[in-house]
């Protein structure tokens, strides 16, 4: 949690920093850079060295050992012993091939629930945790409760809350007794997806209305107050301030609860059940290979989710907001970013 | 420093996506290869010593007790208590973890019926001297869930058995004479039930038929019930029959009659038991652990249970429980193997029924007229066990489970015919059992 606050901070903190430096100084330069480099290179290497022999080891070797083990086959049983072999067959790329041949219609399947569960609960989360955070952004009386209130959802493990939901959603549950028809909410079928996303929403809005809530903090009141002497009203305001200024942070968000949503598992798992086609997801299919000792397989899938996960990941970045992971030259561009409200202000008034 | 900070972040959360997933493969990965075990067919059960015993979560209160006694009688080979979740899938795959890693944490472990199969094939547990238990004392049908291709590779400790619940207020009022033994009666008991003033609202039958293993329990018992068969005793698939199809349609055409009520296509044990004890079910297909319970409620009183109805004969239930094995790659497992005579004997599993209501796999103790005083449903209890045909007993068994949840599940919600449904299974099932 502390480490997703950082980018709107970080963010701010860019934006001062951001002008380039006077022509003077980078004449200068040039001949102090070659001296220093070599040994801050150095010092920086030294430095990092930590961070990436821990990345290697939590991120890498596990990745790269699931790559390996996704080209093995399960343990064959031998029918004249009844007992299974003790070595893994080494079958190439065969578990790929049965995940789009034989068994395709169930990874699409599990492939197409969960981009609809990653692209609606995002976008639902979204807008709701915008107007979460502008109502916990407010000054009022019992603010504090309010918070407090909102960010409740989010502090539930999803385990807990898949159970608490699928009591809501039982056959005589609040759920139905609330909209006064019998639905089977943990029956096949679209409803089921829909308490999914219920479900899901109601527990990860908080996360994105924090995030944006941490941003909004960083939005000065003077730009308002400008805005407001401009005459401007609220919803130019919030169209035309606070939405561009709190876009890195809402990107951010977003793009942590995609992920997410492209891995989930307990809420669907829990609520509704395992290998329900309604809500199966590709971390299920993983899982259950698992589950049956078939560990080639499970890698397979786990190596296509990690895949996907990634493709999403880039694509996000770079389509929505390359300034996410920007470098110091971005942040220029952030900073003019941050002007342009001010510039706008004075073609309102001229 | 921002753009180290983000980065970073964003590519481990990236990778952190493959790592939730593949966290349990990756551990599991680690010890892939390796030698195998040599110890097929013989096993010398040395060495004395502490061990493990490793089950799911004592939510009684009474393993330890026993433990604590085998303690202080064997000083020198104490036992330590290993609690697993209460989720029998989780205890499985814990199990699994540690005969994957080689690990001798666990030294005996408490199984669930229908592993047996699969922990022996991949010699994660040891084949056990016979002689050594006294198998011919025990009910048959429990002994039998415990072998692998003949061979003894647990010790049957408890057992399980599903029963007819019923209500006998409502039968007598109806002036009916005792509790059905097949469909067609239950079904015209119902039928006369649900015209009392008290029966208004009340649906006939339910069992657990929501997707997950509960399904295949009552599956297997209404195919078997009608006298077909899900699985032969050698293990192969024979679900494609007329037999097979007679259980199915039970299901299937009570759900569409409504016998059993539409709400309980979402029915676990306990959704069911609930609605028993709140008058909402004439019928209801349930283990004994409901029978206590029930006492406590609205119905006390109003209750019995009879072996469970079946096509033209009264039906076979499927087996619970749970066996004792030795971990392949455990130390002192002379110990172990003292430690799990002194679980299975017929003293301690008749503490474990007083102290637990756990079903011993002993004929005599049902026979006892003190604990049927205790438990009223033993002598229907050992009916249903003698009754009873296991499921099936397979090594990919989590694969033939997923398999039947499916089809069945089809049949019963309708997207499926109950012929194709067979049709499918067999198909399904001989893939999955064919390796």
């Amino acid at each position: 949690m502390a480490k997703t606050e950082i980018p709107p901070e970080a963010v701010a903190a860019d934006g001062r920093t951001g002008p380039p430096p006077a022509p003077a100084q980078r004449a200068r330069r040039p001949r102090r850079r070659t001296r220093a480099t070599a040994g801050s290179a150095r010092m920086a290497a030294l430095l990092v060295s930590p961070t990436l022999l821990v990345l290697s080891i939590v991120v890498l070797y596990p990745t790269l050992m699931a790559l390996n083990e996704s080209l093995y086959g399960p343990k064959g049983l031998d029918p004249k012993t009844g007992f299974i072999s003790s070595s893994e067959p080494f079958v190439g790329l065969k578990n790929y091939a049965d995940i789009f041949g034989a068994a395709a219609d169930r990874f699409w399947n599990a492939f197409w629930n969960t981009t609809f569960f990653a692209v609606v609960t995002v976008g639902l989360e979204t807008v709701i945790g915008v107007a979460m955070a502008l109502i916990m952004h407010r000054a009022f009386r019992g603010r504090a409760l309010v918070r407090a209130g909102i960010l409740v959802p989010w502090a539930v493990p999803t385990a807990i809350s898949g159970l608490l939901w699928r009591w809501i959603f039982n056959s005589d549950g609040i759920a139905n007794a609330l909209i006064g028809r019998q639905i089977l909410w943990t029956t096949e079928g679209f409803h089921a997806k829909v308490a999914v996303i219920v479900a899901e929403v109601w527990k990860t809005a908080p996360f994105i209305g924090l995030l944006v809530l941490a941003g909004l903090q960083v939005i000065p009141k003077e730009v308002y107050e400008a805005a407001r002497i401009d005459g401007s009203g609220a919803l130019r305001q919030f169209w035309h301030i606070t939405l561009p200024l709190v876009k890195p942070a809402l990107l951010v968000a977003m793009l942590f609860r995609c992920m997410d949503a492209l891995r989930m598992f307990d809420l669907p798992y829990i609520l509704i059940g395992a290998q329900k086609n309604s809500v199966e997801t590709l971390s299920m299919l993983a899982q259950n290979e698992a589950s049956n000792v078939r560990f080639g397989p499970a890698s397979a899938y786990a190596v296509l989710l990690f895949l996907y996960v990634f493709l999403v990941a880039l694509a996000f970045v770079r389509l929505l907001g390359a300034d996410l992971v920007a470098d110091g030259g971005r942040g220029a561009q952030n900073s003019r970013r941050r002007r342009m409200p001010l510039a706008r202000r004075t073609e309102v008034t001229a | 420093m921002k753009t180290k900070t983000s980065k970073t972040t964003t590519r481990a959360v990236q990778c952190s996506a493959v790592l939730a997933v593949g966290g349990l493969l990756i551990t599991a990965c680690g010890s892939s290869g390796g030698s195998g075990s040599g110890q097929s067919a013989t096993t010398s059960f040395e060495g004395r010593g502490p061990i493990t015993y490793v089950a799911g979560k004592d939510t009684t209160g009474t393993v330890q007790p026993t433990i604590d006694r085998w303690n202080t009688l064997h000083p020198k080979e104490k036992v330590t208590f290993i609690q697993l979740p209460t989720d029998a899938d989780a205890q499985r795959q814990q199990m699994i973890q540690n005969a994957e890693t080689k690990s001798d944490a666990y030294t005996v472990l408490s199984l669930d019926v229908v592993w047996t199969s699969e922990f022996a094939a991949h010699q994660w547990i040891d084949k056990l001297p016979e002689q050594r238990f006294p198998l011919s004392r025990m009910l048959k049908p429990v002994v039998e869930t415990a072998k692998y291709r003949g061979g003894l590779y647990a010790a049957p400790a408890s057992s399980d058995g599903g029963m007819l619940y019923y209500r006998t207020d409502l039968l007598k009022k109806a002036g009916i004479g005792g509790p059905p033994t097949t469909w067609a009666q239950m079904k015209a008991d119902c039928a006369k039930v649900k015209k009392l003033p008290e029966a208004k609202g009340m649906s006939c039958y339910a069992g657990q038929l929501q997707k997950y293993e509960g399904l295949t329990v009552n599956f297997s018992e209404a195919v078997n019930s009608a006298g077909g068969t899900v699985t032969d005793a050698n293990g192969r698939p024979d679900v494609d029959t007329p037999a097979a199809k007679n259980g199915l349609d039970f299901l299937v055409g009570s759900v569409k009659d409504g016998t059993i009520p539409k709400e309980a296509i979402t029915y676990q044990e306990e959704d069911g038991r609930q609605a028993f004890q709140s008058g909402k079910l004439v019928f209801l297909r349930n283990w004994p652990y409901a029978y206590a319970l029930a006492a406590k409620s609205g119905i006390a009183g109003t209750y019995a249970v009879a072996p469970l109805p079946g096509l033209d004969a009264p039906g076979s239930s499927s087996l619970g429980g749970h066996n004792m094995a030795v971990s392949s790659y455990a130390r002192n497992k002379a110990t172990a193997l003292d430690f799990i005579t002194f679980m299975t004997s017929q003293d301690t599993t008749a503490t474990f029924l007083k102290d637990a209501s756990l079903a011993p796999p002993y004929a005599s103790l049902y026979d006892d007229p003190r604990l049927i005083k205790q438990y009223p449903y033993l002598p229907v209890l050992k009916q249903s066990i003698l009754h009873a045909v296991p499921r099936p007993r397979v090594v990919q068994y989590g694969d033939v489970t997923s398999a039947v949840q499916q089809e069945a599940y089809a049949a019963l919600t309708g997207t499926k015919t109950s012929a194709q449904a067979l049709k499918d299974l067999q198909q399904d099932l001989q893939k999955c059992t064919a390796q």
